[in-house]
């Protein structure tokens, strides 16, 4: 079995790392090379960058700033936001990403999946899945929040788990910012559901969050921006915690 | 100089960053006639296995790979088609090793294996010197070699595979070391002093 992963997030607006609560709201939390290298000496496992306004304002990604965090970066580096075709993976992973990270694109085109995972492995397809509470029920929704595509969320994620992913990047908008814990409820569910790592995004407000997310929901791994952006929990002191807990992590 | 192949199919890109803090004497290429004169090559992947080769011949470099007699290493994927056959898209590959590529099973873990795994090192191993037994390196594969006289490192993950292996001048690494930190900057280090 793998570690347990920490990866921080780089939501990205107009060339800034910003982070908002429940997908609004965004205040500007610094510059993503610094950042990046920061989070590497701290024992990141991972990186996410994702260029939030891209989909909906229809900009490709800020190639330039990827290309200069992927300069820095020796951990494994996951763009998305805008990726709309398999030129789009071609284009990334020359700039220096290691896996892209799909989620409007795939609603509309669900096949890229399954042609992204023959060309470059499954490996490096991560299916990025906005997930909210409506009725009762959870819906997918797309376009950075914004749109509910009626589509059930965990017929969704087994969806793409059949068409190829290698990877979830599951975000729960009922939580997201509301440093509430993350959706364990949800989680544990879909990792029952599917063979793939799961990564838990939204909702994260302390350690103990990040622990039950492993040991009561079995994330693969965790996700969050805000708590590490602003200086409120290194990476090195939650790792510390998990470790102690009992958790494998690479320290 | 040191010839990083360029197959189309890969994270050449973050290969190129992580070489260039250890040498500015690199080519990226598919031209077999700047390949053959250099002193040691890497062969990236991030791919599937039927796609890389099929690539590989069509760059014209298939052969050259198979008659090499400088260091190579390949690096996962890179790794793996040094095997005789791979289950992934029921290819021929290299044949480097009698050793086929297989698919973990689904019923038994995650699949695919992706993350930091603790990796038992051969201290023989030139590629691993300077490192400590139980190092953490980053893996992201769905097929695995099976442990073989050739291996020269191993995980588990229930089941035993290679994450290194030796055969003369082919060196191969199951993870990327291209991404695991300094521990990787280290191997790839160690592979640039073999000549």
């Amino acid at each position: 079995m793998p570690a347990k992963r920490i990866i921080p997030c780089l939501d990205i607006k107009d060339g800034r790392v910003v982070k908002g609560t429940n997908f609004v709201n965004l205040r500007d939390a610094g510059d993503a090379v610094e950042l990046a290298l920061r989070y590497e000496e701290e024992g990141a496992d991972e990186l996410v960058f994702l260029d939030i306004t891209a989909s909906h304002e229809k900009r490709k990604i800020l190639a330039d700033l990827v290309k200069e965090v992927a300069g820095v970066l020796r951990i494994p580096f996951t763009v998305g936001g805008g990726v709309s075709d398999i030129r789009d993976f071609e284009l990334l992973f020359n700039l220096g990403a290691d896996k892209v990270s799909l989620n409007s694109a795939i609603v509309k085109t669900p096949g890229l999946i399954t042609e992204a995972a023959r060309q470059f492995g499954s490996q490096a397809v991560v299916a990025a899945i906005d997930v909210n509470l409506a009725d009762n029920s959870y819906f997918v929704f797309v376009k950075g929040g914004r749109e509910n595509t009626g589509i059930e969320g965990f017929d969704w994620c087994r969806r793409v788990a059949d068409l190829g992913a290698g990877e979830i990047l599951l975000t729960s908008m009922n939580k997201d910012g509301t440093r509430s814990g993350y959706d364990l409820g949800f989680l544990k569910k879909l990792k029952e559901l599917v063979p793939l790592p799961v990564i838990a995004s939204g909702g994260a407000g302390n350690m103990e969050h990040f622990l039950e997310a492993f040991t009561v929901a079995g994330a693969d791994a965790c996700l969050t921006a805000g708590l590490f952006h602003f200086g409120e929990l290194s990476i090195t002191d939650l790792k510390l915690y998990l470790s102690r807990k009992g958790i494998e992590v690479r320290l | 100089m040191t010839g990083v192949i360029d197959y189309g199919a890969g994270n050449t890109a973050s290969v190129m960053n992580a070489l260039s803090d250890i040498t500015k004497d690199i080519v990226k290429s598919s031209d077999p006639e700047v390949l053959s004169k250099c002193g040691r090559l890497i062969l990236p992947g991030v791919g599937e296995a039927s796609f890389a080769m099929k690539r590989l011949a069509e760059c014209g470099i298939t052969s050259l790979i198979k008659t090499c007699d400088v260091p190579l290493l390949g690096i996962c994927l890179g790794m793996q088609i040094m095997g005789s056959f791979s289950e992934e898209g029921d290819t021929h590959c290299l044949g480097l090793t009698n050793t086929p590529v297989k698919r973990f099973d689904e019923s038994k873990m995650t699949v695919p294996n992706m993350g930091w795994c603790k990796t038992k090192i051969n201290n023989n191993c030139k590629l691993f010197q300077n490192l400590k037994n139980d190092q953490y390196f980053y893996f992201a594969h769905s097929y695995y070699m099976p442990v073989s006289e050739i291996t020269t490192a191993l995980c588990s993950t229930g089941t035993e595979f290679t994450a290194a292996l030796r055969i003369n001048n082919f060196y191969g690494v199951q993870f990327h070391p291209e991404k695991s930190g300094s521990a990787g900057i280290q191997i790839l280090k160690n592979f640039m002093e073999l000549c």
